[in-house]
């Protein structure tokens, strides 16, 4: 954790955090400004935030990788397990973007307009930076070239955001005559943005979720038991790609 | 002799004329209500004292009044049927009556009346009833103040909370109803007027009506009904300032109408339902300075409807605005405020320049498939959305508001 | 003192080190020489365990430092081209290390003292040029009195007087029983610092013994032509098989 101190140190006093800080500022006070009713800008926040945290959060992530990789190399000489230099470059890049983001979106939003959902979406873009970081060191450590980690990171993004959902709906449309609420459930589960969206939805639109699910699902959304599941899918979705990284970098050769 | 005959003359006229008072009581010399009725004349009184009355069916074929003092409880001893009347001119004040029979040929209540004038009803506490208060042919009467409570399980093992047929002119105010399997039931009942109750956790609805022409709702409370509120077959209804709330589920409705005419709606509040305002087959009804917050979908109109109007209703943080199954050219939307709306408003008259399209893409395609509403804000259906306010295609084009207010109305309920 | 027994390792397609055996002892300083992608660098990168060997034992006085990280307590690296956060202040990369070594008894700042870099502890890295970059990584290689020295091109990249500087710390290092490991283009310089020489080629060893056993074998003064003879030998030898 020593090592962790210093680099998130470095971190911290890079320009690029501080442009992504001062980036969600704006956005934050902007949308609460331009829109008289609070609901409405939190809503527009959540698209922003479902959009702009895991492609910043990849992207940085990558890049920061690739630039660090000599100081890497530096404490790799050092008496130093490579799983204590693994896991103290995720933190420290884990807590200065979600400084940049307690900073630039909760901090302002707890001002702003303090509501439940507003609650729930600084936890699920906190969630979202926490996945997006260590998908990204997933693209990291597959190649030794960084302009290929990056096309990966944005596809990763790209995927997650855009590609995946429209998958899933073709889904639904090819088999809409059977029903699809448990898969449907299931496939979003694969996805940590649709996690994080739903964990606002269920805050936001709980009345049209409970349109179209049966009984079980009436116990499971209405209950506290929607939000533990999405919570708990999007620590899984943390630790997996973390955890096969690390596999990775301890073997890799550097 | 002619003092005696005076005298008499004289005391008849008052009996007559001067209704008496039975008491029932362990310690009086009447003991059961049975007798007190049997003894009691047209117009006179009966008291009942605090106690348990368990008498099986009693039945009321003259003009007089029951009133409890202290709430005695009369108990049916989930067999018979409590009061059953059929007379003019019965009151039934202050009584706790539980535990009816329960039928499923038989509509087993706790107070059934037939072709009964002028019934009032008022101030009793009903528990465990099979029907609460069963109304036939009762022109003219009132139930008032009267707390219903039965514990369901499922629809069949129970009947409604007050029901009415055939009835005219009758006014239900103030009661609370909960836990029967329709709250309020109406059918063939006109004229007449629903206020200030509150029906709630019913196992079907909480108010249900059927060819009920002109009749009244208002400041009802509908909450957390089992599928909301349904009225059907039913020309010229008003409903104002009634409030239906925290309906959910696949086929829940804070208002449900199918085949209604000339409604008149308004001042009413929607909150927190899955579909607020359903609407089939209905035509002419004008919903007008209702608040919809936090439904799934405001309004589902089908395409079978025609002629409706919306104006200056306030939509405000609805998962959907409106949504259709068809092309909504037939009915008109106008004035109303819509929290979604992103128009601007150049010449500051506080009515948006561009027009509102309360259907959006994705409503029309989460009302083929319902899964799809698992998508909803995602960053693919934003874009769909986007791409068909920009080019639409699917959605009825010529359904729009043509001036949306640019402020919340903001009525206080 | 460094075992290095049946070393094999391959990128992809490439055999990059071919059943490498070699010992590094106490006392001696070794020059290790090789033409570009000969696998100089891979072989320091296998001793300092930032490249897993495929095959065969590293053995670092005496345990094996597989699966290990503790003996590089014992090592201290420079590496070719030292790199920092951008944002750190050189001060604090020297205590960031120190932060990291369990040992911290015997310190030597000598040559902090000498490159004037305690002077400049308040300047961030990105600000510092190429050669005062490689300042730091000197320095540090040395901070801790390892047993184990390897550097990697030291004076690539360094003014006369720096490199200067450099080769008195290593002379006067070289004779308190340490082990050295030099990789340099600059025959002259590894004339000068070290006792022994290693040749690679294409993977292989083709020659671990003292330079004065070389210079006599080649009939040569200078390291450098001694070298250039043994690589026309064996362009030779390949050419005659």
């Amino acid at each position: 954790m020593k090592i962790a101190k210093y680099v998130s140190y470095d971190i911290l006093r890079n320009r690029f955090i501080a442009l992504y800080t001062l980036f969600l500022l704006i956005v934050t006070f902007s949308m609460f400004s331009l829109d008289s009713d609070p609901g409405k800008a939190t809503l527009s926040l959540l698209n922003i935030i479902l959009l702009v945290v895991p492609l910043v959060s990849i992207v940085f992530t990558t890049i920061h990788f690739y630039n660090s990789y000599e100081f890497i190399e530096l404490l790799l000489a050092q008496p130093v397990s490579r799983k204590t230099i693994y896991f103290a470059e995720y933190f420290s890049i884990s807590i200065a973007l979600s400084t940049a983001y307690i900073i630039g979106v909760a901090i302002p939003m707890l001002f702003l307009n303090l509501s439940e959902s507003s609650l729930y979406l600084i936890m699920a873009g906190l969630l979202l930076t926490f996945v997006f970081v260590a998908l990204a060191f997933g693209a990291s450590v597959a190649t030794r070239d960084k302009a290929k980690a990056i096309g990966i990171a944005l596809l990763f993004w790209f995927y997650f955001t855009l590609i995946y959902d429209g998958l899933i709906l073709y889904v639904i449309y090819s088999f809409s005559d059977y029903p699809l609420d448990k898969v449907t459930l299931a496939l979003v589960s694969l996805n940590p943005i649709d996690l994080a969206r739903i964990i606002i939805l269920l805050k936001l639109d709980l009345s049209a979720l409970m349109g179209y699910t049966g009984a079980f699902y009436k116990n499971f959304f209405g209950s506290s038991l929607g939000v533990i599941y999405s919570v708990l899918f999007l620590f899984v979705w943390t630790l997996a790609p973390l955890l096969l990284a690390m596999r990775k970098f301890v073997r890799k050769d550097i | 002799m002619i003092r005696i005959v005076i005298f008499v003359a004289v005391f008849l006229f008052s009996v007559c004329t001067f209704a008496s008072t039975w008491v029932v009581a362990k310690n009086s010399s009447v003991k059961s209500i049975k007798s007190a009725i049997e003894l009691a004349a047209k117009g006179d009184t009966i008291r009942i004292m605090k106690g348990i009355y368990k008498e099986g069916n009693l039945v009321i074929q003259k003009s007089i009044v029951v009133v409890g003092i202290d709430y005695p409880v009369l108990d049916g001893e989930n067999k018979y049927e409590i009061f059953t009347i059929a007379a003019n001119d019965v009151s039934i004040i202050g009584l706790r009556m539980i535990n009816t029979g329960v039928g499923s040929i038989n509509d087993i209540s706790a107070i059934s009346a037939i072709e009964a004038k002028r019934l009032r009803v008022l101030n009793n506490q009903f528990e465990n009833t099979f029907f609460g208060i069963h109304l036939a042919n009762c022109l003219g009467s009132v139930v008032e103040d009267n707390v219903l409570h039965s514990n369901a399980e499922a629809e069949h093992q129970i009947g409604n909370g007050i029901h009415a047929w055939k009835c005219d002119s009758i006014t239900i105010r103030n009661n609370k109803v909960s836990g029967h399997r329709d709250g309020i039931y109406f059918e063939f009942v006109t004229n007449s007027l629903v206020e200030r109750n509150f029906s709630h956790h019913n196992m079907r609805y909480g108010l249900h009506f059927m060819f009920s022409h002109n009749d009244e709702y208002r400041s009802n409370v509908f909450q957390n009904n089992g599928a909301g509120v349904a009225v059907m077959y039913t020309k010229k209804v008003k409903m104002i300032s009634n409030r239906f709330q925290d309906n959910w589920g696949a086929s829940s409705y804070g208002l449900l109408l199918k085949d209604i005419g000339d409604a008149d709606i308004k001042l009413n509040h929607f909150a927190k339902n899955t579909v607020a305002v359903y609407m089939e087959g209905s035509s002419r009804c004008h919903f007008t300075q209702n608040v919809f917050s936090g439904n799934g979908w405001a309004v589902k109109m089908q395409a079978n409807c025609d002629e409706n109007v919306y104006s200056k209703n306030s939509f405000l943080s609805n998962t959907f605005d409106m949504a259709t199954n068809g092309s909504l050219v037939l009915n008109t939307v106008d004035a109303n405020y819509w929290d979604k709306y992103e128009g601007y408003d150049l010449d500051k008259d506080r009515v948006g320049d561009v027009p509102y399209h309360p259907v959006s893409l994705y409503s029309m395609v989460v009302e083929k498939m319902p899964s799809a509403v698992m998508l909803w804000r995602s960053f693919l259906v934003y874009m769909l959305d986007r791409t068909e306010k920009v080019v639409p295609s699917v959605t009825p084009e010529n359904l729009k508001d043509i001036h949306p207010a640019m402020r919340n109305y903001d009525y206080n309920f | 003192m460094i075992i290095i027994s049946a070393v094999n390792k391959r990128f992809g397609k490439l055999e990059v080190l071919k059943s490498i055996h070699a010992e590094f002892n106490h006392g001696k300083s070794y020059a290790m020489i090789g033409p570009n992608g000969s696998g100089k660098t891979t072989l320091i990168k296998c001793i300092l365990g930032m490249v897993l060997p495929d095959s065969g034992t590293i053995q670092v006085n005496g345990k094996s430092i597989a699966n290990d990280w503790s003996y590089r307590n014992l090592i201290g690296y420079m590496p070719q081209i030292g790199r920092y956060p951008d944002q750190m202040k050189i001060g604090q990369i020297f205590d960031m290390i120190r932060d990291l070594r369990q040992d911290q008894s015997h310190i030597d700042e000598d040559l902090i003292k000498e490159f004037s870099l305690d002077r400049m502890s308040d300047k961030r890295m990105h600000t510092l040029s190429g050669g005062t970059r490689q300042k730091v990584s000197a320095s540090l290689a040395f901070l801790f009195n390892p047993r184990i020295m390897i550097l990697d091109e030291p004076t690539a990249g360094l003014d006369p007087i720096a490199v200067e500087i450099l080769k008195e710390k290593i002379i006067a290092e070289k004779n308190k029983d340490r082990t050295f490991l030099i990789t340099s283009h600059i025959m002259s310089d590894l004339d000068e610092l070290t006792s022994n020489v290693v040749y690679l080629e294409e993977g292989k060893i083709l020659f671990n013994d003292t330079i004065d056993l070389l210079k006599e074998e080649t009939g040569e003064i200078k390291l450098g032509r001694a070298i250039a003879t043994i690589m026309k030998r064996n362009l030779k030898e390949s050419e005659k098989v």
